[in-house]
């Protein structure tokens, strides 16, 4: 499993080259989030992709050469700050949903509502710990889940920036008239 | 100024420097046409959209600069998918500019409605739809940027007819170009600068690996400095053909499933693999487990995307390639590989004795005889267009080109139906130049309705038909592989004489081989476009031949006698 980062034009359509993309590289992309960042004209993706190194380096730069494409970086294996949040309802009567208390107090996760039949309990963190979670409340049975896929950061100085949209593109244009 | 969309579309087009648009109106582009009629851009009607878009593709692979294809919505777009494609993998700046219905009914299945831009997504560098009028220009030139910097391909540009009939201030300079700016990567990596460095002044056994890369660049003159500093010899891929004298003793010739035996035997041989301005393809390495096992390999490239992705390489000099060179060429040591070179000559061996122009004339008429004399009587001076197929090999085997540009073929696609339009292209690019189209009766016969574009435009093209009766490549592979089943492939085609005649051109069938010389020459002696068909052998073949997922060393050699029967005397 491979996490890219890349910034992209905020705009219609943005989505469907990079995600295009993936398939024609016959990559699969295990998740995908998208958000806004700082500046409200560029998006931030996370791509969590199931493919080695050389897939990564190749959909890494690929992604690069698309025009609304700001930057594109394979974190894999660099010190990383990830963070998946899911919201999961789960089936709880009054017999045992003291015990659900205990385990949700020690995932450190908060339950967001509650109903007669049920819970839904919030989590965030590690993929691994939210994976563990869903592990212990399988036995109680899990009505309903929904993930927002991985978001990651780099720790640190590691800073992934791209340029910044107020800059004008004259590097560009004079690469071109250098072609001619 | 207060101009309409479709003014402001041509007004652009002809600051870029544009002159011949190829296309083939429609419902959705007529406010363009009208517009058109009343500017300084000519236009060039084509047949059917997909012979557009090999038009703009030939034009720009003959000029270096931007060719133009244009069309209406919904069927018009989707005949240039095959157009642009071709674009795409051959890395050929191609501008294509489409009608769309207007952007009040965009997305309700309006009449002549398709998504183009959905549709050519992964064949495009970058494709856009404009719904203002004020948003042509700007597009128009950012498409024309795109198209042309770092790596070329065709960019499409899908305009509402809305956005061609509105109205929108004109202004030039308020219209630049405005890319999203990049991060910019230093690619100049010391390391790997330095060990190719070093590479390339102690290898024993080096062999350059030229691809269309260095002429995309212009790098012709660094490339033949570097070649002459390091005394590399050079194998060139199809696209390759033309980056350096074909008559120059450093050329090796063309490498790969169909290149001679000493090409790719020195390559399976070398210890060090300086590939420039190529990727590894599939018809060049034949199979990646055993492709020069024994060789280093340099790596200089200007999509970052296309490195170690088939092969992978010890140093990676990403970046333009004349830049590259320009900064590796000082560094090299004066080398001698004179004892290389010589091992590599004695390679060739037997080949001389083999090949056909070397043969007794028995009668028959092959391709290679036709294509060698054409290289000869227009003394390698042409350009040539070819098609796919066996003609299009034979045509990199025998013709022998000392010019860049002057080889022009559908490569990574491998477009059937690409030579006549594109040799069309070719003719707008350089009037002046003699241009052959080289063509099987089969790709012939998929576009060969632009034969009324020539005659419209009353250009002088030279067409030689490699006739048959086969769609020969497949047939080949067929004989080879699939026990002489020829499912398919014997081919009925018209008579191409009368056909030329019926649409007014001049044309003469060419059965011998004595008639071949002075048939090329009446043709070249001609003001105007001749048709020759040639009938030449039907079941010969193109050899060496690496079998595909072969290893590259693992040829189908030429036979010691040329095929002497073929199916018509059966």
């Amino acid at each position: 499993m491979q996490t890219l980062v890349a910034y992209v034009e905020n705009k219609p359509g943005v989505l469907n080259r990079v995600s295009s993309l993936a398939r024609r590289l016959a990559i699969n992309i295990d998740s995908l989030t998208v958000g806004p960042t700082e500046n409200e004209e560029i998006a931030r993706m996370t791509i969590v992709a199931h493919t080695d190194e050389r897939g990564a380096h190749r959909l890494e730069a690929s992604l690069e050469k698309l025009v609304d494409v700001l930057l594109a970086e394979n974190i894999s294996g660099r010190a990383l700050l990830e963070r998946d949040l899911a919201l999961i309802k789960v089936a709880a009567d009054q017999q045992n949903r003291p015990h659900l208390m205990e385990l949700i107090k020690v995932f450190r996760a908060r339950v967001v509502d509650v109903a007669p039949e049920s819970l839904i309990i919030e989590v965030s963190g590690a993929v691994d710990k939210i994976d563990g979670l869903l592990e212990v409340l399988r036995p109680f049975g899990v009505l309903e889940m929904a993930r927002t896929g991985r978001i990651s950061m780099t720790r640190g100085n590691d800073l992934l920036r791209p340029p910044l949209l107020d800059i004008e593109s004259s590097a560009v244009v004079t690469e071109v008239s250098k072609v001619k | 100024m207060k101009l309409t969309g479709a003014e402001i579309l041509c007004e652009t087009l002809t600051r870029l420097g544009v002159r011949e648009i190829f296309g083939y109106p429609g419902g959705a582009i007529l406010p363009v046409y009208d517009a058109l009629g009343k500017s300084k851009l000519h236009h060039i009607l084509v047949r059917h959209e997909q012979g557009a878009t090999h038009m703009a593709d030939g034009y720009a692979r003959a000029s270096g600069g931007v060719g133009v294809a244009m069309a209406t919505s919904g069927p018009g777009a989707t005949n240039m998918v095959t157009g642009i494609a071709t674009a795409m993998l051959d890395s050929s700046p191609v501008v294509c500019i489409t009608g769309q219905v207007s952007s009040k009914v965009l997305g309700s299945d309006a009449f002549q409605e398709i998504d183009i831009t959905g549709i050519t997504m992964p064949i495009t560098k970058h494709n856009v739809v404009v719904t203002h009028a004020g948003d042509i220009a700007r597009t128009l030139r950012e498409a024309f940027v795109i198209a042309k910097s770092g790596r070329p391909g065709p960019v499409l540009v899908d305009v509402t007819k809305d956005a061609q009939q509105a109205t929108a201030e004109f202004e030039w300079d308020a219209c630049m170009p405005k890319l999203p700016p990049k991060r910019i990567r230093n690619n100049h990596d010391q390391a790997d600068f330095d060990r190719a460095v070093e590479l390339l002044n102690g290898a024993k056994r080096p062999v350059i690996l030229a691809g269309r890369g260095i002429m995309l660049s212009n790098a012709m003159q660094a490339f033949e400095q570097f070649v002459r500093a390091g005394n590399y010899p050079v194998a060139m891929t199809l696209l390759g053909i033309g980056c350096f004298p074909a008559k120059d003793p450093l050329n090796l010739g063309m490498m790969g499933m169909h290149g001679e035996a000493w090409v790719n035997n020195a390559i399976q041989e070398a210890d060090l693999l300086i590939a420039v301005g190529m990727r590894f393809d599939d018809r060049v390495t034949g199979d990646l487990r055993t492709y020069a096992k024994n060789a280093r390999k340099i790596h200089i490239e200007i999509d970052r995307a296309e490195i170690n992705k088939n092969v992978k390489v010890d140093a990676a000099l990403v970046g333009d390639a004349r830049e590259v060179l320009e900064n590796l060429t000082p560094h090299i040591e004066g080398l001698d590989h004179s004892a290389w070179i010589r091992h590599i000559n004695e390679l060739k061996g037997d080949s001389a004795v083999r090949d056909i122009q070397s043969l007794p004339d028995t009668g028959h008429l092959y391709a290679a005889h036709v294509i060698n004399d054409l290289w000869k009587e227009t003394r390698g001076e042409a350009i040539v267009v070819t098609d796919v197929g066996q003609h299009q090999m034979w045509e990199a085997q025998y013709y022998h080109h000392d010019s860049p540009r002057t080889l022009i073929t559908s490569g990574g696609l491998g477009t059937m139906g690409f030579a006549l339009p594109a040799g069309i292209g070719a003719k707008f690019a350089k009037p002046d130049s003699e241009v052959w189209v080289v063509v099987g009766d089969g790709g012939f016969q998929m576009t060969m309705s632009e034969l009324a574009t020539i005659v419209q435009e009353k250009i002088n093209l030279k067409i030689a038909i490699i006739n048959n009766g086969f769609l020969g490549m497949v047939r080949q592979w067929q004989e080879f592989f699939y026990d002489k089943r020829y499912v398919a492939t014997p081919l009925v085609a018209p008579d191409f004489v009368a056909l030329a005649n019926a649409f007014g051109i001049r044309a003469e069938r060419i059965t011998k081989r004595t008639e071949v010389t002075p048939g090329i020459r009446a043709a070249r002696d001609a003001a105007e476009t001749v048709l020759l068909d040639f009938r030449v052998e039907q079941e010969d073949s193109v050899f060496p031949m690496v079998p595909a997922g072969a290893s590259l060393h693992d040829m189908i050699r030429r036979p010691h006698t040329p095929l002497v029967e073929t199916a018509s005397d059966a």
